[in-house]
């Protein structure tokens, strides 16, 4: 076995044009072989060297031996979303490695454990044998090490090739393994051995190549979940009920997590916030609604399947008028679909959720950063109209790492809504009702167990009730406490986040998105301006829609709403919501289980315009 | 709020200077001689009694006929009437908001045994702080007669034909799961149903209340196992139940050695002088024991069966404020300005 860069191949290891930041770089491994902290630690390291740098993982719904890879992309512009082309694939599996082989562009660069003897008859790539084993040995790493720090020598290889900073590499290290100095240096010997393998072996090259830039100066890197733990936790949230699913069991674990950091009662030093793994979906939906009515500010996370078993507490909440923050961290469904594959397929699901006349409030955060920011607004809307309020992430922004601005302290004291304590009762002499609208706004006043005064109580149902919240089944009484319930919603289309709208002088094409398909939709209108072809943009953050978007839609004779389901549900929705305006409305939706690209937006927006 | 209470004149008043008509609520709407207003009427009784402040209690309930009566007792309590078998779970959760109030859950045997089996079974496990009834007949009264699960194997009920399943017992079930205090009674033994209430009043995390509870209109053929008739033919009360509340001299008549005084949580005493049994409430494999006797001898066996009561309740299990936890200020929830960079700094 050569250690030479295979001579025979045509590409040479110097070329005249070199790619510098920017190219995808694929490692290909076994799910549970310890990778994930070996990608992490390349991609941290070019973080930190000032390139723009986004991670994908793609990996199956298994614990331990079925294939899984990591994307890693560079992208001086900026661009984080996924890419269909790969120029530099580490292959580590023996069982995808034909894939892997076939799928390096021609010119790319190919790494690979030299224990695996499958032939490579590709002749258009650069080809690296990577002596993991023996590498492992000569340093010495104590047997029951060797799988775990096995990864380490290609992060030592890709960084000889590619030109990633060493010091940059060990930082990463130093902070996923918090500063324990022995995991530390142990693998940091394991990669810098990589490296000295590298360079004494192979030659250098320069058609890819990592240069220091300053694009990341003030950013920080982190997954969705746990920047929606983090901005539930600033919410004040005071229960989280749970049940653990993939892709969102992380977010309750990092509240978990939090809860003793962030919070203690600076009066007590005594905890403020109760999280409860549950039985099941049911219950957990059932311990957070309880919780909402309580006064509590009450949250569940879940994805799809989990929705589907919280349908009914979901519509008691909406018609009992109790405010409560349920995450949807989505999947690919229907049914157990592909739980390690992201997709936006649960927004009709959402927004209707329930049996019976229902309309749900939903926000759609659009990066991790509004991860976080939906993460406290939620509750101030919930509790401001005494309903549900959806959050719909999914697998990309959940499990995968995103630059983002570092996260902003809420910017509005917590809103509690209409409650209604023995003080306010006393002034109004205890004469109120629960289901009245007092104010013309749909939104009734409430009290809350634990309310000494004699008035206070009253019976919550999902029952016909009064205003009074006794029993009902006047047909009027039903009609009208259904119609306030609608102005309610309606309410909400001035309380949730407006769409954030870009506008290109000279454009008559919008196009509309939504959640983790932004970075997509904005490489994609990027290129497209190249061409020549300009593009208006709105992102929508919630339903309902507030104004503006029935504006932007109006203001363009051909929209497209692009989105990662199927049956192109926001389309639908804009369809149900703005009926007069369908013709102007063109849905560009699909799922196969994989984030969107700028590639599949661009070919079926001509498509469609041809 | 505005549900009309009738007031009695110059009636008489507890400690806490309440009437009983304070604990009482609207007129039932069950069908007259059903188990669950006999039911309703022990605990406004037991509340009265107990000098229970009606604003400190909060009721819950799943879906049924028996659901349906936290609207006839204390409706100067919050309440909540859930989901047909997610009570709770409900329940669970906002008991949280103020650790100080009492919770009172108040379900059926198919709400219970059938479609909320997992809920029940998962109150008990993480002994919720509650009262928990269950008004049990054998049937569902609501959706007009069809088997539940407590039903025995060859009842025959109009339209349903003969039961072939085994039955669920309910204290059974919950003793198997480690609930804290467990008692079976008979809503045809209205002074031991009070005595009892009084008592899981004051534990200190689940009370289980199986309280057989016939249901008229749909099951109260003489041979039914869930009837008035054969109820008052079978039952073998293994106790008379009295509670002496805390501070309160025991002036019940006391055999030492013979007699059973079990010290509860708030101070209080729940006296079990023997009748038929010697059984040590204390003492789980006991209960288990004389619950299976009694299943195999075709008897209706009422009374204490277990109670442990110094296990720490869920809410114990939290290290929460004396405050109840839905008045905390912004100021005690939100995490100060200053840790935001501290956490964005944890960030890479
Ligand atoms: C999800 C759901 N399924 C079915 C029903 C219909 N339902 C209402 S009450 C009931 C049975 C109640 O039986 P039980 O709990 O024994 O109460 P009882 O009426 O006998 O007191 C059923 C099946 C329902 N309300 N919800
Ligand atoms: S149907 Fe049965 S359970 Fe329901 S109210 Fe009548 S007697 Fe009671
Ligand atoms: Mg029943």
């Amino acid at each position: 076995m050569s250690m030479e860069p295979s001579v025979s191949a045509s590409p040479s290891p110097q070329t005249e044009t070199p790619v510098v930041n920017d190219f995808s770089l694929t490692v290909a491994t076994v799910n549970g072989s310890g990778s994930q902290t070996s990608n992490l630690t390349i991609m941290r390291a070019i973080f930190r060297m000032g390139v723009p740098v986004s991670g994908k993982n793609i990996f199956p719904s298994n614990i331990q031996g079925l294939p899984t890879w990591y994307t890693i992309r560079v992208s001086k512009d900026g661009f984080v979303a996924r890419r269909e082309e790969h120029e530099i694939v580490v292959a580590m599996n023996p069982a995808s490695f034909a894939q892997d082989v076939k799928d390096v562009v021609s010119g790319g660069l190919f790494l690979y454990d030299d224990s695996i003897k499958s032939p490579i008859e590709r002749k258009d790539i650069l080809t690296y044998p990577m002596p993991v084993k023996k590498i492992i040995r000569d340093f010495n790493v104590p047997s029951n090490l060797r799988d775990y720090t096995s990864n380490m020598v290609y992060v030592g290889v890709v960084a000889y090739l590619l030109g990633i900073d060493m010091q940059k590499l060990c930082q990463a290290l130093e902070f996923h393994f918090k500063g324990k100095q022995k995991a530390i240096d142990l693998n940091y010997g394991v990669v810098d051995a990589g490296y000295q393998h590298a360079q004494k072996t192979f030659s250098p090259q320069n058609r890819y190549r990592v240069e220091q830039m300053d694009k990341t100066a003030g950013l920080i890197m982190t997954d969705g979940n746990t920047a929606a733990a983090l901005g539930s936790l600033y919410s004040g949230m005071q229960l989280c009920a749970w049940y653990p699913i993939t892709p969102a069991s992380s977010l309750a674990e990092t509240v978990l997590e939090y809860v003793p950091k962030l919070r203690k009662d600076p009066e007590t030093g005594k905890t403020t916030c109760v999280v409860l793994q549950t039985e099941d979906e049911l219950a957990a939906i059932g311990v957070a609604v309880g919780a909402g009515w309580g006064g509590l500010r009450a949250m569940t996370s879940t994805s799809g399947p989990g929705i589907s078993l919280m349908n009914e507490y979901i519509g008691l909440a909406y018609y009992a008028e109790v405010p409560v923050v349920i995450w949807d961290v989505q999947r690919i469904g229907p049914a157990t679909g592909m739980p390690t594959r992201t997709a936006q397929g649960d927004l009709i699901e959402c927004a209707f959720c329930s049996h019976g006349d229902t309309q749900q409030v939903v926000l759609l955060p659009g990066s991790v950063n509004e991860c976080f920011e939906h993460g406290w607004r939620a509750f101030d809307i919930a509790e401001r109209i005494q309903s549900p309020v959806f959050i719909l992430s999914d697998l990309d922004f959940g499990m995968n790492q995103w630059m983002t601005e570092p996260f902003r302290y809420p910017d509005v004291p917590m809103d509690r809504g209409k409650i209604l304590w023995e003080g306010d009762l006393e002034r109004l002499n205890g004469d109120w009702a629960r289901y009245k609208d007092v104010d013309g706004d749909g939104i009734p006043y409430r009290t809350v167990l634990g309310n000494r005064h004699p008035r206070s109580a009253y019976f919550t149902r999902g029952t016909g009730h009064t205003e009074q919240a006794t029993y009902s089944e006047a047909p009027e009484v039903w009609e009208k406490n259904l119609d306030r319930l609608k102005k309610k919603f309606e309410f909400a289309r001035q309380l949730v986040p407006p769409p954030v709208i870009e506008t290109t002088p000279g454009a008559e094409i919008g196009f509309i998105a939504y959640g983790s398909t932004d970075s997509a939709v904005q490489e994609a209108r990027h290129h497209l301006a190249q061409r020549g072809i300009q593009t208006d943009y709105m992102r929508l953050r919630a339903y309902p829609f507030p104004a503006q978007v029935g504006d932007f839609i109006r203001s363009h004779a051909r929209n497209y709403v692009i989105e990662l389901n199927r049956d192109g549900q926001m389309h639908q929705l804009l369809s149900l919501d703005l009926p007069q305006e369908v013709s102007r409305l063109t849905s560009l939706s699909h799922l196969d289980g994989l984030p969107m690209t700028a590639r599949w937006i661009e070919k079926a927006f001509e498509t469609q315009e041809k | 709020m505005s549900q009309q209470i009738p007031v009695e004149p110059r009636a008489q008043v507890n400690l806490v200077g309440f009437n009983k008509n304070d604990y009482r609520g609207l007129p039932s709407t069950l069908c007259q001689g059903c188990g669950h207003n006999s039911i309703a009427s022990q605990i406004i009784a037991a509340c009265y009694e107990l000098n229970i402040v009606p604003e400190n209690v909060v009721k819950f309930s799943g879906i049924g006929c028996s659901s349906k009566s936290p609207t006839y007792f204390l409706s100067r309590s919050f309440g909540f009437n859930g989901l047909h078998g997610r009570m709770p779970s409900l329940a669970t959760g906002a008991l949280f908001a103020d650790h100080t109030v009492k919770g009172m859950g108040i379900s059926g045997d198919g709400d219970t045994a059938s479609i909320g089996f997992g809920q029940f079974k998962h109150m008990v496990r993480r002994n919720v702080p509650m009262v928990y009834i269950v008004e049990n007949n054998g049937v569902y009264g609501l959706t007009k007669g069809q088997f539940s699960a407590t039903a025995e194997v060859g009842l025959s009920l109009k339209h349903q034909g003969v039961n072939p399943y085994m039955p669920v017992d309910i204290a059974w079930e919950a003793l198997v799961g480690n609930a804290t205090f467990v008692a079976r009674s008979f809503a045809g033994d209205p002074k031991q149903v009070k005595e009892l209430i009084k008592a899981a009043f004051s534990h200190r995390g689940i009370a289980v209340l199986d309280i057989i509870s016939p249901c008229v209109t749909f099951n109260n053929q003489e041979t039914a196992l869930h009837s008035y008739a054969w109820g008052k033919e079978h039952e073998v009360t293994i106790h008379d139940v009295a509670y002496v509340p805390p501070a309160e001299e025991i002036t019940v008549e006391y055999e030492e050695g013979e007699d059973k005084d079990v010290t509860l949580h708030d101070g209080s005493h729940i006296i079990l002088k023997k009748i038929g049994h010697d059984h040590d409430p204390t003492n789980k494999t006991a209960a288990l024991r004389i619950l299976e006797e009694s299943n195999n001898c075709n008897c209706l066996l009422t009374g204490l069966l277990y109670v442990a009561p110094k296990e720490p309740s869920l809410i114990d299990l939290y290290d929460l404020p004396d405050t109840a936890l839905n008045r905390l200020p912004e100021s005690r929830l939100r995490p100060a300005p200053e840790t935001m960079q501290q956490i964005n700094s944890m960030m890479f």
